[in-house]
């Protein structure tokens, strides 16, 4: 597991004004810098911020996209609107679970890729579609996979 | 000589095909003929944002003869820098070819964009989203300034009163009584807040306004905060979204140093800044009380209406909160008038709506039409169902909207009408479904969709859609039961009356609407334990080889998309667990040796 330290955080907090109105803005950020929100980062930004634990931990948990369990380099995700729904999005799922031996939301064994399914990224003409990061690529069939992920 | 100019299309759908490699390979081409002297390579070509029709991508426009090239590869790149911008003279086979086969040199004339009424997307496109330049030239912020200079409050509330503009967000609420209310309150701060959490999927049109003309929307809140007396406004984005968020970022930084953001602006004395908000992945948020507690901080949970947002909204503040497309049209109405706007469209819903049209249509994309257009005319601007097959449905509004069938084909697009059908305007998706799609699948994805998306909060929709969700599984797995048709029209009417928020509300639309006009193909399921269209895969049998006729040639191996298909002794096999009976084996055997269900 990359190690992280609160020291790193300080700087990303300072950006923003005490209260609960920053608080999902500098969630975003310090998800960017360490990859995942463990409690202990929770606790320290609630004190920061002077927000309660309970509310940054009610947050966290709510919205999909934070996370507490750390993730790989990499975020992999299939989108699963209804256009890449209907042109196949689900061997993409199959064969990416099987690639990274992983069940949804793991992450492979060299930490290198985290694998995930995403709400509907709005490229439907080009369905199916998966997300690397914030690199989108378009009718992606299941055998071309390797070559993508060959890429990062 | 005319300096020419290259637009490459560069939104979401167009990069996903590659549109940056194009770009490069213009770049290198134009260095490799020593264009730079005629086209400097930081002017001559130019990214958009969204074109329109994204199944053409990548794409380019070539200015000012507005030539266009779609579908582009790199190594066509080529031809058209030697044939097109040293010679002169247009790339022929490399043009688009239309609906009746003819190729097509201008832009214009593509069918896709003559059916269609500009208004929210007229510079997407067009300019660079990331150039305020651009946007100047386009007359941008000329109408805030109009408005800011020339007009008093009370007048631009009457202009939009009087424009009939109905929120584009689905619910259709008149957007100049929104103001008007918004107006009349008194209070030490008030809010004007962008709804950009655009969660329907297959909805992809506030993303593209939002990446191909993010000023318009700025110029947008500015003349409502302007109108009803609010100094700070708030765009809240998708996280989904990262380029719209990359070019919002942008443009309002640009705003700011350029003073179309930030105090005294038009030295008026009215102040007005922006922020944006970037969404965390939670559908909810896209109902108007749960975006407001989630730029709170705070998990996104509808709130008990009223007290609306107008009168107690962001902190407690009167806040008048817009979709993006409703504030897409401001500066149009206060430029041109509210007469020309009631032009367009009809006389209970004027001006245009765009639809994110997608699903098994020949062309997919954009498409804004006047109010009124009926719903198969937007179907042949699309080019009709894709690859010759049967029209059954399409699917408007997302979950929270219904199917249309054939014989509603005629139903003019405008909130009234839609309703009348059954389905709402939502946001503007518009997928259209061929006869391979099964209905009773369609009801389940959204359901699954909105049941995951549950807030919680209320019992109705956090049990209630789990029931129902329960029914269509045991259906679409060959365990229905005559009684489980009732009970999910029973279920649903429940929802629909006693859920919370409108998402809830909505929820069952999806169900019941294919009940209603699919209703036979429910009962094929439940009664004679069959799929007609074979999507529900444990309804269907898996696909097996003939070892006799099998001539091990390969080509199943290859076009398997679950890796399902192993070699054996003498055949191939194909692995039941593994197989999805999406049936592309048995379409390419060359010896007809793949059948469903076992081996004859």
């Amino acid at each position: 597991m990359e190690k992280y330290h609160l020291r790193d955080i300080l700087p990303i907090i300072g950006e923003y004004e005490k209260g609960a109105g920053n608080l999902i803005p500098l969630l975003h950020e310090v998800q960017k810098k360490i990859g995942y929100l463990p409690k202990e980062v929770q606790e320290f930004i609630a004190e920061e911020l002077s927000v309660p634990y309970s509310q940054v931990h009610s947050v966290v948990t709510f919205y999909s996209f934070f996370t507490m369990e750390p993730r790989g380099e990499h975020t992999i995700s299939v989108c699963t609107g209804t256009a890449c729904h209907v042109k196949g999005a689900e061997g993409l799922t199959k064969k990416l679970k099987d690639m990274l031996d992983v069940e949804e939301g793991g992450t492979s064994d060299d930490r290198k890729f985290t694998f995930n399914t995403k709400r509907c990224v709005g490229a439907c003409s080009k369905a199916p579609i998966i997300m690397i990061d914030d690199d989108v690529y378009g009718k992606v069939q299941p055998e071309d996979l390797e070559d993508i992920l060959d890429r990062y | 000589m005319v300096r020419k100019e290259i637009l490459i299309c560069s939104g979401t759908g167009c990069l996903s095909a590659g549109s940056e490699e194009i770009e490069e390979r213009l770049m290198d081409e134009l260095w490799k003929h020593e264009l730079e002297d005629k086209y400097p390579l930081t002017r001559a070509i130019k990214r958009t944002g969204c074109m329109g029709p994204c199944n053409l991508g990548p794409m380019i426009i070539i200015r000012p003869e507005d030539t266009f090239y779609g579908n582009l590869k790199p190594a066509d790149v080529e031809r058209i820098v030697e044939e097109h911008l040293l010679k002169g003279r247009v790339v022929y086979d490399l043009l688009i070819e239309d609906i009746d086969g003819r190729r097509v040199e201008e832009f214009e004339k593509l069918d896709f964009i003559r059916g269609q009424k500009k208004v929210v997307m007229r510079d997407s496109g067009d300019i660079d989203p990331s150039s305020l330049e651009d946007y100047l030239k386009v007359d941008g912020y000329m109408a805030a300034r109009k408005a800011i200079m020339d007009m008093e409050r009370n007048e631009i509330v009457k202009e939009i009163k009087d424009s009939g503009l109905r929120g584009r967000g689905g619910a259709g609420f008149p957007t100049g009584l929104k103001w008007e209310l918004a107006a009349k309150e008194i209070s030490d701060q008030k809010y004007i807040v962008c709804n950009g959490d655009e969660g329907d999927p297959g909805a992809f049109m506030d993303r593209s306004v939002l990446e191909g003309d993010p000023h318009s929307i700025i110029e947008g809140m500015m003349i409502a905060g302007y109108a009803v007396g609010a100094d700070q406004g708030y765009i809240y984005v998708r996280a989904e979204y990262p380029l719209a968020i990359r070019n919002l970022q942008k443009a309002i930084r640009d705003a700011e140093s350029e003073g179309y953001l930030g105090e005294n602006l038009f030295n008026q004395g009215f102040d007005f800044n922006v922020e944006l908000r970037v969404g965390a992945g939670a559908f909810v948020c896209g109902e108007e009380t749960a975006l407001l507690s989630s730029i709170e901080g705070k998990q996104g949970r509808p709130k008990y209406r009223p007290p609306y947002p107008v009168q107690s909204g962001l902190w407690g503040k009167p806040t008048v909160i817009n979709n993006v497309e409703t504030f897409g049209n401001i500066a149009m109405i206060i430029k041109y008038g509210s007469e020309w706007f009631r032009d367009i469209g009809t006389e209970g819903s004027p001006g245009t709506k765009v639809f994110a049209v997608a699903g098994d249509v020949e062309n997919t994309g954009l498409i804004e039409v006047a109010m009124g257009t009926t719903i198969r005319e937007m179907i042949n601007i699309a080019g009709g169902v894709a690859d010759g097959k049967r029209f059954k449905a399409v699917q408007i509004g997302g979950p929270a909207g219904g199917v249309i069938p054939e014989q509603y084909l005629d139903t003019p697009i405008d909130y009234d009408s839609l309703k009348e059908a059954g389905t709402i305007m939502g946001s503007g998706g518009f997928i259209v479904l061929d006869e391979d799609t099964c209905m009773v699948d369609v009801a389940k994805f959204f359901l699954d969709f909105t049941q995951d998306e549950s807030c919680g909060k209320c019992p109705p929709c956090r049990l209630g859609t789990k029931r129902m969700l329960d029914i269509l599984d045991k259906i679409t797995k060959g365990n229905g039961e005559a009684k489980d048709l009732d009970k999910l029209q029973d279920l649903a009417e429940t929802i629909q009356a006693t859920s919370f928020c409108g998402l809830g509300q909505a929820s069952p639309n999806p169900v019941l609407s294919t009940l209603k006009f699919f209703r036979d193909e429910y009962e094929t399921h439940v009664h004679d334990k069959k799929c007609p269209t074979g999507t529900c895969k444990a309804l269907v049998e898996a696909y097996t080889i003939n070892e006799e006729t099998c001539v091990t040639c390969g080509r199943c191996i290859e076009v398997c998309p679950v890796d399902a298909i192993s070699s054996g002794e003498n055949t191939y096999v194909i692995d039941p667990e593994k197989c999805i009976s999406c049936s592309e084996c048995a379409k390419i055997c060359p010896v007809d040796a793949i059948s469903e269900g076992d081996e004859k």
